[in-house]
Order: structure tokens, then C-alpha cells, then sequence
């Protein structure tokens, strides 16, 4: 069996026997900064705009729903299961539509729409990055197949970076099958290195920080 | 044995439009890495690069142990992992897979180490239909090219080219702006994608205590390839292990930034088997093949072993003079730049293409920009006394020997040296000047020619140390014949 063979081939290559325990690893290297709400607001608006994505900084849930429905008025839109869109109640904004429990009708409607609609688990400022962790409520599609995105996110959620992530989330699969950083738009610059936005995901991502 | 590819070098640079693209690509690639490092995170930078460097040593000097509880792990999430010893037991998984599961669309997402096993010819042959879907990638498979760069994989395509490949594959009109040749590429792989029953994708990183691969890409792909199809395979070279999630912190970090200048790319995927109980989309089978092909030989060696410590950054390409210059399909396999010239002869053996760890002016700049701090060019070192210990056992190489007894004895005889540098003086034509011209004729000729054609051999001083040195200090007399 290859499983052996290649197992038995390692050992005897860097000299372990089966069983043996190793010495422990170098300590994980995870430094988190002290960085105020505002600060952190600040940088990660200026991070995404950096990737041609879009902040949005709503004073209250009435707000948000105002950003969205600016947003999407006129576009046809599929928002994922997540709680707080219902919260914010962009749910109910005409041309949304919501509650998809089978695949492929989600399928059929984040190929068909303009808007995708989620919210997000964490957002990273230093980066800009927003963290989906795939759940009945965030199917993974909703972000990835219509040519725009918008995540509406609590301000809470906001983290300062990696470090604080893998902090907060020591092993991410005890929470889920997938967690996704989203960091920009995106893109490609396969031909010529000439940069292009929109491949295979969206060409364009809102966040709005309520 | 293959030889330096002259024919094919000579075709390169006398093609001044390729050449052009390869050096300003690169340099751009560069650029962005450097900017992505500003002063103020130089120093966490440094830190990253030798906690990543510690990370990796540990793990591979502790690889079965990380391997088996990888396996635990897959399986506790609902997957699980396939080890292939090469290429053809890879295939062979797929391919039986596939027909177990009646499936036979895959689309596939970039990954370096299934270009090393060919995995998509096999697939072809065994009637799947196979599409790469990374932009780059799906120009290559259609030019049926391999990729020129690790990162960039049709580095050396033309947007005209690729407007041409378009209409002759794709039937479709020729289009020469790149922004509607990707949007043609994105309508014709959205298709393929929403019908695909496999989904193949890389790892950059295989996670022993979560289960998990994680995969990074700009494009979107490989989320597709990862979230549409119904079975996920996910296919990694054993050395890609790290033992904690915790640890992609610091190599996220290091690997944006060093391949194409980004704090993080686009997508940073984590995937740990397949949907959960309720979830709406997803995979709903998740295996994970491991494949060794040549790399517990490459783990034998102490010292070269850290050659598998690599990210495939393609840092190391962008910054290497010859690279540079030439190019990745000069190089013998689809590893190029100094790591491939590093783990090329590892895989392959070093009689295979014995020349090329001599095809390094040995600068250090890889080393510098390496974000897991492989010493390459101490190994291209390493690997140049392999090479000519080869050719000696082989019985070759009995000129140079001889050349080179002939200089030790010299260079170990004060008197013989003296008299040969005053020769040497004696007998050049040129004074002074630093040109091959200084070279007197009967040297330039047989086997040197050659070797003098690609060097300028400085003409010696009119007159030498030694001499300096006792006209200067006369009083202290003759001080040549104890050193």
C-alpha cells in the first residue's frame, strides 16, 4: 500500500521510528497591536478602497438598510440566511431574494443575480479583508458568483488583522468546512501583467460597517 | 544526459519581444515586492521569515508524525487522504473515482505539482474532460504549453497571441484588449465550472491539527472549483504539511507579499472536508491526495532537505539575473529559476542535467528574497561537486582533472608559481587591460577556446606582486620561498 510505503520511506529518511513523539514546534508567532474602533474603521475602509473595493460607514441598522437600497435599486439581488441581514432587514428591499435551502436553486439564483448580500464573521482592518465562515446561514456561492458583492457587518466584528483571526480562531475547522478572506475584488493580470477586476468572482465589494 | 539547451537559449534571446516581456514582468513583480515591505514592517518581516523557516524545519524532520495526525484529522471532518507514491497513482485515483461516481466533467484549479505529474494529459487519455480555469493556466492548456513562471504561468504570452488562441479554439472573434479577452475566459469557464462533477484544486498549505488544505488566488477559481462541483479533490506534495492553523498567520503574510506584492491575495481558502449537516452549497465529498514523486529522496539529505521548505513564492525567479535573462522554458522541468535549478537535479538526478547548477552566477540575490530563508545557492554548490563527482566516477572530465592536479601542483610550489607568473607576463601581448585579446594565441585554441569565448581573462600586470614586493622592500631580501 502507498500509504505505508511512502510513511515507512519518511521515517527512514529524516531517522524517526513509528509512534515517536515529536519535539514541540517554535510557538506560534501571533502578535495582536492595540488599535482603537475608530482607528481600526479608518484602516480598513482605506485598505479596501486600496483594492478598489468600497466601505460604507452606517450610523445605525435604519442606515445600513438606506446604503443597501441605494446599493442595489434596480438590480436584481440573492441574500444568503445570514441573521443579521434579516436584522438590518435588507432582506425585504424589492428584487432580494432569501431563504434558499436547496443547492441548486441557490445555484440558479447567485448565476442569475447582480447582487450577492451576506454578512460577514470577522472583518480584518490591516488588510481589509472580510471572513466568511460557510454555515446554513452563508452558503459560499453568495459571495463568489454574481459580479458584485456587498457584506453587511456589525462593528464589532472588526479585528485588527491575521494575528487577532488565528487568536480568536485557534482551529477554524471546529467552526466550519470553509472559512474564505475575502481581500478585494477579483482579479487577474494573467495577460501582459495588465490588471483586470472581475474573473471569476465579483468585480466589485462593498462593506457596510453598521 | 541532456545537454545545455543552446539551440533553444540562442532562439530566446534573439527573440527581443520575449526577452523584453520576461525582464519587465519580472522586475514589475520586484517592484511590488519590495513595496509591499515598507521600512516599518521590515523587521517583523525578518521575524516571519525565521519563524516560517523553524515552522517548516520542524515539520519536515517530523513529517510522519505531522502526516498521520493529518490523516486523523481529514477523517474526523468527513475526508480523506489518499497517499500516491507518483503521477500514475494519482491518476489512478481520479480515474476510478470518477467512474465509481459516474463523473466525467473536472475542472481544475493551479497547482503546480499536478503540471510535475502531467495529471491532465492522464485525465484526458481516460476520457475526462480536464479545464484549467486560472486565467494563465487555461491559455497555456489551450497553446497545449507548459507554464514559463510559478506564479505567472503564460508570463511569456502576447495579448495578440492569446487573441489569436481564442479564435482559432474558442471560434470566438478576435478580441486583442485583455479586459474582454478575460470576460470571453470567465463566460466560457463559468459554463464548465456550474457543470463540473469534480473539482481538482492545489494546496498551499496542508494543516495537520485542522484537517485542512488552504489555498490562495486572486481570480476566484479556485473558490469555484472548490464550492461548485460535488466532489472536492484536493491534491498536495507531502511537503506542503505545517502543523497549525495558527502558523498560516505568519505564512500568509510572507506569501502575498512575496509572490506578487499583496499583504494577502484576493482569496485565502480553508477547507476542511466536505458541507456540514445544513449547509446549502459546498462539496459533498472531500478527498485529499498526497503525493510523494521524488520527495522522501529529497528529505534524505540533511542539509539539502530545506530545498522543501519552498512556497512557490517565485520570489526567487523574479529577482535571479539568468532567469531574468532567459526565462522559465529554458529550464529543463517546470521548476525554474534557482529553485528549480535546485530541486530539478534532486528529483531527476544529477546526470540527468548536469549543467544546471553551474547556470547561477551564484550573487545570493534568491537567498535574500527567499521567504523561508533557503540557502540556495549553498545548495547549487552542494549540487556542482555532485555533478562533477558524477563525471569523475563516470571516467569523465580527465582534461579538467589533469588542468586542475596541474595548478594545485603549481600553486603549491612557490618557485613554479614565481616562475610561471613571470611566463605569463612575459608572453602577453596587451599591457595591462582587461581583455580576452592579453590572451596569447596559443592558449585560445582546443579546448579553452570555448571556454575563453564567454570570458575576458585580465592580462597580467607588467609586473607581479612579487616583484613589487621586493622592490619595495629590498631590505628585507628574499621572502617568496617560505610561504
Amino acid at each position: 500500500m502507498s500509504r505505508d510505503n511512502i510513511l515507512h520511506r519518511v521515517r527512514t529518511a529524516i531517522g524517526r521510528s513509528a509512534g515517536q513523539e515529536p519535539e514541540a514546534p517554535p510557538p506560534p508567532l501571533l502578535k495582536i497591536p492595540e488599535v482603537s474602533m475608530d482607528r481600526r474603521i479608518e484602516l480598513f475602509s482605506a485598505a479596501l478602497e486600496k483594492l478598489s473595493g468600497q466601505a460604507h460607514i452606517a450610523g445605525s441598522q435604519e442606515e445600513a438598510h438606506r446604503v443597501v437600497a441605494s446599493l442595489i435599486e434596480g438590480k436584481s439581488a440573492v441574500a444568503s440566511n445570514a441573521p443579521y441581514l434579516r436584522e438590518c432587514s435588507v432582506t425585504s428591499l424589492p428584487g432580494v431574494f432569501t431563504g434558499y435551502t436547496d443547492g441548486a436553486e441557490l445555484r440558479e439564483a447567485c448565476a442569475q443575480s447582480d447582487v450577492g448580500l451576506t454578512s460577514a464573521d470577522y472583518i480584518l482592518a490591516d488588510t481589509g479583508s472580510l471572513v466568511m465562515l460557510a454555515s446554513p446561514e452563508e452558503a459560499r456561492l453568495v459571495s463568489l458568483l454574481p459580479p458584485v458583492h456587498i457584506a453587511v457587518v456589525p462593528r464589532e466584528r472588526i479585528l485588527t488583522g491575521l494575528d487577532e483571526l488565528f487568536t480568536l480562531l485557534p482551529n477554524p475547522a471546529e467552526r466550519t468546512s470553509s472559512m474564505v478572506l475575502i481581500t478585494g475584488s477579483s482579479r487577474t493580470a494573467d495577460i501582459e501583467q495588465i490588471l483586470i477586476k472581475g474573473v471569476h468572482g465579483p468585480r466589485m465589494v462593498h462593506a457596510v460597517i453598521v | 544526459m541532456n545537454p545545455i539547451p543552446v539551440e533553444q537559449l540562442r532562439k530566446t534571446l534573439a527573440n527581443k519581444g520575449l526577452v523584453e516581456a520576461i525582464y519587465s514582468s519580472t522586475g514589475r513583480l520586484m517592484t511590488k515586492r519590495q513595496n509591499s515591505i515598507p521600512p516599518e514592517i521590515q523587521d517583523d518581516f525578518q521575524e516571519w521569515r525565521e519563524q516560517a523557516h523553524q515552522i517548516k524545519k520542524h515539520t519536515l524532520e517530523n513529517l510522519d508524525y505531522y502526516l498521520e495526525q493529518l490523516e486523523e484529522n481529514v477523517a474526523v471532518r468527513g475526508g480523506k487522504v489518499i497517499y500516491a507514491r507518483d503521477g500514475g497513482e494519482v491518476a489512478e485515483f481520479i480515474v476510478s473515482l470518477a467512474k465509481e461516481k459516474g463523473c466525467r466533467r473536472v475542472v481544475k484549479s493551479k497547482s503546480m505539482t499536478t503540471e510535475e505529474i502531467d495529471l491532465n494529459e492522464s485525465l484526458e487519455d481516460a476520457g475526462l474532460e480536464t479545464v484549467e480555469t486560472d486565467l494563465g493556466e487555461y491559455i497555456i492548456q489551450l497553446a497545449h504549453e507548459r507554464p514559463s513562471h510559478i506564479v505567472a504561468p503564460a508570463l511569456h504570452k502576447t495579448r495578440y497571441q492569446v487573441g489569436d488562441l481564442f479564435t482559432e479554439k474558442l471560434g470566438v472573434e478576435r478580441e486583442e484588449v485583455p479586459e474582454k479577452q478575460t470576460l470571453i475566459a470567465r463566460r466560457v469557464l463559468r459554463e464548465k465550472f456550474l457543470a463540473a462533477d469534480i473539482g481538482i484544486t492545489g494546496a498551499n498549505y496542508v494543516i495537520a491539527d485542522s484537517g485542512a488544505i488552504a489555498i490562495v488566488e486572486n481570480e476566484g477559481n479556485a473558490r469555484l472549483c472548490s464550492s461548485a462541483p460535488k466532489i472536492q479533490v484536493g491534491i498536495a506534495g507531502i511537503e506542503k504539511l505545517i502543523p497549525r492553523a495558527q502558523d498560516l498567520a505568519t505564512f500568509l503574510k510572507l506569501l502575498g507579499r512575496s509572490g506578487t506584492g499583496q499583504p494577502l491575495t484576493v482569496y485565502t481558502s480553508f477547507l476542511s472536508g466536505p458541507r456540514r449537516e445544513g449547509e446549502v452549497d459546498g462539496p459533498e465529498e472531500f478527498y485529499l491526495v498526497l503525493l510523494d514523486n521524488g520527495r522522501t529522496r529529497l528529505l534524505e539529505d540533511s542539509a539539502k532537505r530545506q530545498s522543501l521548505y519552498c512556497i512557490r513564492c517565485g520570489a526567487c525567479l523574479n529577482t535571479c539575473p539568468v532567469f531574468r535573462k532567459v526565462g522559465g522554458h529554458n529550464y529543463p522541468w517546470i521548476y525554474s529559476g534557482p529553485i528549480g535549478a535546485v530541486i530539478t537535479p534532486q528529483y531527476k538526478g544529477i546526470s540527468e542535467d548536469p549543467w544546471l547548477p553551474f547556470a547561477s552566477s551564484l550573487c545570493g540575490a534568491c537567498k535574500d528574497v527567499c521567504p523561508v530563508k533557503i540557502d540556495l545557492p549553498q545548495i547549487l554548490l552542494d549540487l556542482r561537486a555532485e555533478a562533477v563527482k558524477a563525471k569523475i566516477r563516470a571516467g569523465e572530465a580527465k582534461l579538467e582533472r589533469l588542468a586542475f592536479r596541474l595548478w594545485a601542483w603549481v600553486m603549491r610550489n612557490p618557485r613554479l608559481y614565481e616562475a610561471m607568473s613571470l611566463f605569463s607576463s612575459a608572453i602577453t601581448t596587451d599591457e595591462g587591460g582587461s581583455s580576452q585579446n592579453s590572451v596569447p594565441l596559443v592558449f585560445n585554441t582546443g579546448p579553452l577556446k570555448e571556454w575563453l569565448s564567454q570570458r575576458d581573462l585580465p592580462a597580467p600586470p607588467p609586473k607581479t606582486f612579487r616583484q613589487l614586493w621586493k622592490g619595495r622592500s629590498g631590505a628585507e631580501g628574499d621572502s617568496g620561498g617560505q610561504a
